[in-house]
């Protein structure tokens, strides 16, 4: 780090736990010259304009992040740390403000890793135009976490008048992602290297703020959207149908998959519609808005490859089906467990 | 996607659909009389629901699915051999994924792992091998688990062990084959079966004329098919082809990956590692005479029910199947999974209390998976 002192040890020892010198040494190193705007105390008092604007209210969420490897093609656990918890404020309608970063360090963590991962860390909110403004570490001995375990929180505002919610959404309604399908999950299975499978894919990793606030305001009827992390777009979808009692049809054929994703799936008889994102989200909205929501996507970055991939139908309530690009009509369940390749 | 998608086209479908249903008119097949067609391999079973065929097509034509999936056949106490072996000390135990949920009387090899046995996932019995090389202080088994389409790769595993002289690596040989279980079938006095699709990527290994005796001595064409849906329909029809002209054959659909005489380095392998056991239990369908593979004595060393005094090599007891578990009864056709007592009411992907519920490649699991009987009627 620039600037920064030098932390002597190249690794995390119990005594950076251990509350003394030692500890403060390495928050001092590593942490919180790059989080920590100076004008900052450790318990962070806020104030927002938007906080009192009549009408405005409050939105708070909180995530943890462990992923193997932790750093892999297209971002690392502390990119996913702080966008995971962006995003839960942002598909929620709440313009993302603060964060904490939480800690969890197993004893022999490389420092130099820390430094990489806070950068990303500050990087990613910078981009998102969020602050990390408490934190905290622990120390735990080797074998009681892998590596590096990082929670962060999050405190986002609603703006008046703005009200999403699953149980909106209405026969009808246009489901829109912003780009493609399991890039994230795909990635993180050919990182971990027991696959013999080299790919170029990157994870999708992506801060979505800005994202939604595009969408929100050429299309104000948006009933909801949802992050479609662990369990994929099959998850989403089902908790959406579930909650609004209504049917989904999802078309095969609009599905945005990139062939190296899709190659590898077959590979493995995985489902594409259950693999991770982190940067990927669904959203409803009105049919007579989704023009204007795909094009506001499809402007910003993150939602190049935006597409309409299906719509709420009053029928089979609660269940999402797919018209199979074979012509076909199947259902599209929730997933039981962790999906697991198949042995042929 | 290139070499998928062609097999996937739905204006070729469309075609084959149309010429079924036209031989299917002409031999008098209808929903209340239909022809009864086993796919033998649970990936066909799979391929069936993922793409919706037995509902597309002419309703004369029933699917009925076969045994063919190693992890719903393979007996609860197998299962519980594995355990007994992950638990001991000083253990590696490698599988391949679908085989980690799979219950067994006490516990599934995923509870465990949750319990405190190193149990690892696996994509090859090479990786397993790999893990012995770099853990010379500890003892790594592999659950050898297939038909003959994975049979190859833990005889080559097991091949290569013996060369570098390794001492920490084994196989729970659970391997098994195709015919046998077909012939046991046929010889059931209450199976109704027309027609049969055989297992593509298991010809790929061992040819097709394994089956002759299918044609020959029980009258009923098989065709061996590949795994897309285009393969499968054109598979159909060439069954019900025979069955108009009154033949009965073993034909090859699958040409493009199947030749005739299989794949010699495979059967090679094979045939050095691996010596038939006198029988071995099925689940549902009990023991069946020849149907499984064992290690050879000069393997001796590679075979970890030798090595951990395990299974059929100390005798084993037989046990019961869980109440009500109607696996057996629907692995043999005599029943569909809904039929079962337990389907989606004690049994569930989420609490499979039989083995065709776990496995993705079950029918039961394939059935509530996409919605074969669950609302799709009522939608």
């Amino acid at each position: 780090m620039e600037g920064a002192l030098a932390l002597k040890d190249r690794i995390v020892t119990l005594a950076h736990g251990g509350g003394g010198r030692a500890m403060r040494d390495l928050i001092e190193t590593v942490f919180t010259p790059v989080f920590e705007p100076p004008d900052m105390e450790d318990q962070a008092r806020l104030m927002d304009g938007a906080l009192q604007e009549p009408g405005a209210r409050l939105a708070f969420t909180t995530d943890s992040f462990v992923v193997t490897p932790l750093e892999f093609p297209g971002g690392d656990i502390g990119m996913i740390a702080v966008c995971g918890t962006v995003n839960d404020l942002a598909v929620g309608g709440a313009r993302p403000l603060w964060l904490s970063a939480a800690f969890i360090i197993e004893e022999g963590c490389e420092v130099d890793l820390l430094h990489r991962v806070v950068a990303s860390m500050q990087r990613e909110a910078d981009a998102a135009g969020v602050r990390i403004v408490t934190g905290d570490t622990k120390v735990v001995g080797r074998g009681a976490a892998d590596r590096l375990f990082v929670t962060t929180a999050g405190v986002g505002v609603i703006p008046p008048g703005r009200d999403l919610s699953a149980a909106r959404v209405r026969p009808g309604d246009v489901a829109i992602v912003n780009g493609f399908l399991g890039d994230h999950g795909a990635t993180i299975l050919a990182a971990r290297g027991d696959l013999a499978l080299s790919t170029d894919l990157k994870s999708d990793c992506a801060a979505l703020g800005h994202l939604m606030e595009a969408v929100l305001a050429v299309a104000p009827g948006t009933a909801c959207a949802r992050d479609a992390t662990r369990g994929g777009l099959a998850s989403a979808l089902n908790e959406i149908a579930a909650a609004a009692g209504v049917g989904v049809v999802v078309t095969e054929e609009a599905l945005p998959l990139r062939d190296e994703v899709r190659g590898m799936c077959e590979i493995l008889g995985l489902d594409p519609l259950y693999l991770a994102n982190e940067g990927t989200l669904v959203a409803f909205v009105p049919e007579a808005q989704a023009d204007a929501a795909l094009a506001a996507m499809r402007s910003r970055p993150e939602g190049r490859n935006a597409a309409i991939v299906g719509r709420a139908v009053s029928a089979h309530p609660g269940q999402v089906r797919m018209a199979t690009s074979f012509g076909g009509m199947r259902v599209v369940d929730m997933l039981v467990g962790e999906q697991l390749p198949r042995i042929c | 996607m290139k070499f998928a998608s062609e097999f996937r086209d739905p204006t070729l479908a469309k075609a084959l659909l149309a010429r079924i249903a036209g031989v299917a008119d002409q031999i008098g097949a209808t929903r209340e009389k239909p022809i009864h067609i086993m796919e033998i391999c649970g990936g066909h079973t799979h391929s069936i629901f993922r793409y919706g065929l037995d509902k597309l097509i002419h309703p004369g034509v029933e699917f009925i699915h076969g045994p063919g999936c190693p992890v719903c056949v393979l007996p609860m106490s197998r299962v519980d051999e594995c355990v007994e072996i992950a638990m001991r000390p000083g253990v590696i135990f490698t599988t391949f994924g679908d085989a980690m949920r799979v219950p067994g009387h006490k516990m599934s090899l995923m509870q465990a792992k949750a319990q405190g046995a190193d149990i690892r996932m696996v994509y090859s019995p090479l990786d397993a091998l790999e893990l012995a090389r770099r853990n010379p202080d500890r003892e790594v088994v592999f659950f050898g688990l297939g038909f003959e389409t994975t049979t190859p790769s833990t005889a080559l595993s097991i091949q290569a062990a013996a060369r570098e002289g390794l001492t920490n690596f084994g196989v729970f040989c659970n391997h098994i084959t195709v015919p046998e279980p077909i012939k046991a079938l046929l010889d059931d006095p209450h199976m109704v079966l027309d027609g049969f699709i055989g297992p593509g990527h298991v010809s790929m290994v061992i040819g097709t004329h394994p089956y002759d005796f299918i044609a020959q001595n029980y009258g009923k064409p098989i065709v061996v098919a590949g795994f897309e849906p285009t393969d499968l329909l054109q598979s159909v029809l060439m069954v019900l082809m025979q069955i108009a002209e009154g033949r009965a054959a073993v034909e090859n659909q699958y040409a493009r990956v199947v030749p005739e005489n299989g794949n010699p380095v495979s059967l090679a392998a094979i045939a050095d590692v691996y010596e038939r056991r006198p029988s071995f239990e099925w689940r549902g369908l009990g023991e069946i005479d020849a149907s499984g593979l064992r290690i050879r004595p000069k393997y001796r060393a590679f075979d970890a029910e030798e090595k951990f005094g395990i299974g059929y090599a100390v005798g084993r007891k037989a046990y019961e199947e869980p109440e009500g578990c109607a696996c057996g009864a629907v692995m043999t056709g005599r029943i569909k999974p809904t039929a079962c007592p337990q389907f989606g009411k004690g049994c569930t992907p989420d609490m499979p209390l039989g083995a065709l519920m776990v496995s993705s490649e079950g029918a039961c699991a394939a059935y509530w998976q996409y919605g074969g009987s669950r609302g799709m009627a009522a939608g």
